[in-house]
């Protein structure tokens, strides 16, 4: 089963992550790798962009967008056994990271 | 520390369960190293587990569940060594529980470091692959001890009752503790054969998922990711060995069509009648990455790395018509010469008649009639009929296709192949 795992921005305004939390993190990333689970991985630009459609027009519209709560840090896909894998390792990422929000998704297809 | 919250779903077997599949290799490797004795680490890995389904739905799944289990589990280990020797004082048993006691200190002499946690772990491999256990017993016991999977779950995937695989795993460990297998990486000459064991029974468990996928047997079908999972770990531990990435390689770029094999009525869709567009892209370029790093390794290719590069060819085809069928030819060349079998012959053979016409693909095929192993091999005869329907002999053709459909145990590929025979009589029709 596939997963996608992504952290959300919360409610505080995040400050940016210290190089020992940064460490940590790339520690944790070479865990799930050495683990053979992780399939892709990437960090993400605060920056983000809505490409909207309604009633066949277009809108392209910069953030950040405070009504809803946007994609933030990083994004892993990961390959587990179960959900509760899944969730078990989101538990581990969410305890280097700190106080915050990450989201699993399962994944089909490809 | 992080509260667990209430509201987190359901069950807390199915989270401790999780943990376990995560934790248990590292833990039981790391206890064969310290009792020497992979039969007895795993029955120590087991109390740890019973001591975790007792406690954590209490307590609360603990910060470090890996480093709470391997505690648990020594604990346990020097209690039964007690207990051992209150029921019979034997010099040698005191003697093991010093010993034991100093493997202990030892090994509480620091946290071990990820090296010496992927040491054991490779160690595990070599050992539950060890040449020594026949092919099945090493399959389930690389199942059991590395991919966590319960007995329940082996049987299930491999359609055989539960008690024969537990009766194999129990055998297989009693063989390796009666012959003193040595808790080790081989070195020299011996690294190269038991590596080759531990890849073959890594592909093993591959090929039975994907001859499932085949099916609607998702147990099954989940050997696949299993076998994945165990090759990159593998590859993680050993990756200065370009046949591990070979491997990774090859399954991953197989892996890639197991959707677009099956029909939508479930029918098996060829290779090159496939819709390229339903392949998976992340798994093809992380089949085409790993045959790269094997490449880089410099040397002649292995068997796996062979393999992989010719699944390549299919992988960066755009369109079946752009295969490119002389490199194909050369690939099979290569493999031919490293493993010589009528089986890469006849695929060679294939091969040729794609990259120069069915002719020349069909005098090769002819050549190999006459093989015994051959004789009741579905794909000669299938791969014959193929080659005489291009040559428009679509009588002689329809023959082999059906004497094909006659030898697979597949009936899936039964259908396809009597569906091929039938349009060739409608051909002469």
């Amino acid at each position: 089963m596939r997963f996608l795992l992504y952290t959300v921005d919360g409610d505080a305004p995040s400050a940016p992550p210290s190089p020992q939390m940064m460490d940590e993190v790339g520690k944790f990333t070479e865990e799930t790798k050495r683990s053979g689970i992780l399939l892709a991985t990437g960090g993400l630009a605060p920056a983000s962009t809505r490409v909207r459609t309604s009633g066949g027009k277009v809108a392209v519209t910069d953030g950040p967008f405070t009504e809803t709560k946007e994609l933030t840090g990083g994004f892993a896909l990961i390959e587990v056994k179960s959900k509760e894998e899944a969730i078990e390792w989101a538990k581990r990422f969410r305890k280097i990271v700190g106080d915050g929000e990450s989201v699993i998704q399962e994944v089909f297809g490809g | 520390m992080l509260e667990s919250i209430p509201v987190t779903p359901a069950d807390p077997h199915r989270a401790i369960d999780a943990v376990w599949r995560i934790e248990a290799p590292r833990l039981i490797a790391g206890l064969t190293r310290i009792v020497r004795d992979v039969a007895l680490a795993e029955d120590l890995a087991q109390d740890a587990l019973v001591a975790a389904v007792e406690q954590w739905p209490e307590s609360g799944v603990p910060d470090n569940p890996g480093a709470w289990l391997m505690a648990t589990a020594r604990h346990r280990a020097i209690d039964r060594v007690r207990r051992n020797q209150r029921l019979e004082r034997k010099q040698e048993q005191l003697g093991r529980e010093l010993e034991l006691q100093q493997e202990m200190a030892m090994a509480d002499l620091g946290v071990p470091t990820d090296d010496d946690v992927g040491d054991d772990l490779l160690r595990l491999m070599f050992i539950s692959c060890h040449p020594i256990l026949a092919p099945e017993a090493r399959v389930a016991l690389t199942l059991r001890l590395l991919a966590s999977l319960t007995t329940e779950e082996i049987a299930r995937a491999y359609l055989v009752p539960v008690a024969t695989i537990a009766q194999r795993i129990v055998r297989a460990k009693r063989t390796l503790t009666e012959a003193r297998v040595p808790f080790e990486v081989p070195r020299g000459p011996e690294l190269t054969a038991r590596l080759s064991s531990v890849l073959q029974v890594i592909y093993l468990v591959f090929n039975e998922g994907y001859a499932a996928t085949a099916g609607d047997d998702l147990m099954r079908a989940g050997l696949c990711e299993d076998a994945l999972r165990l090759g990159r770990i593998l590859a993680g531990l050993a990756p200065k060995e370009p046949e591990v990435h070979g491997l990774v390689a090859l399954m991953e770029i197989q892996a890639s069509r197991s959707r677009a094999r099956v029909g939508p009525s479930g029918e098996i869709v060829l290779l090159l009648d496939q819709d390229r567009g339903r392949w998976d892209s992340l798994h093809i370029s992380r089949g085409l990455a790993a045959l790269e790093r094997a490449e880089k390794l410099g040397g002649a290719l292995g068997p796996y790395a062979l393999q992989a590069a010719i699944a390549a060819c299919h992988a960066r085809a755009r369109t079946a018509v752009d295969t490119d069928w002389a490199r194909i030819v050369a690939l099979y060349d290569a493999l031919a010469q490293l493993m010589p079998s009528p089986v890469v012959e006849l695929n060679r053979a294939v091969a040729v008649g794609m990259a120069f016409g069915p002719g020349a693909g069909l005098a090769l095929v002819d050549a190999l009639a006459s093989e015994r192993s051959l004789k009741t091999y579905h794909f000669l005869p299938s791969a014959r009929g193929d080659l005489l329907e291009k040559l428009g002999r679509t009588v002689e053709a329809r023959a082999e296709f059906e004497r094909a459909a006659a030898l697979t145990q597949n009936g899936r590929e039964r259908d396809l192949l009597l569906a091929r025979a039938a349009a060739c009589a409608r051909g002469t029709s």
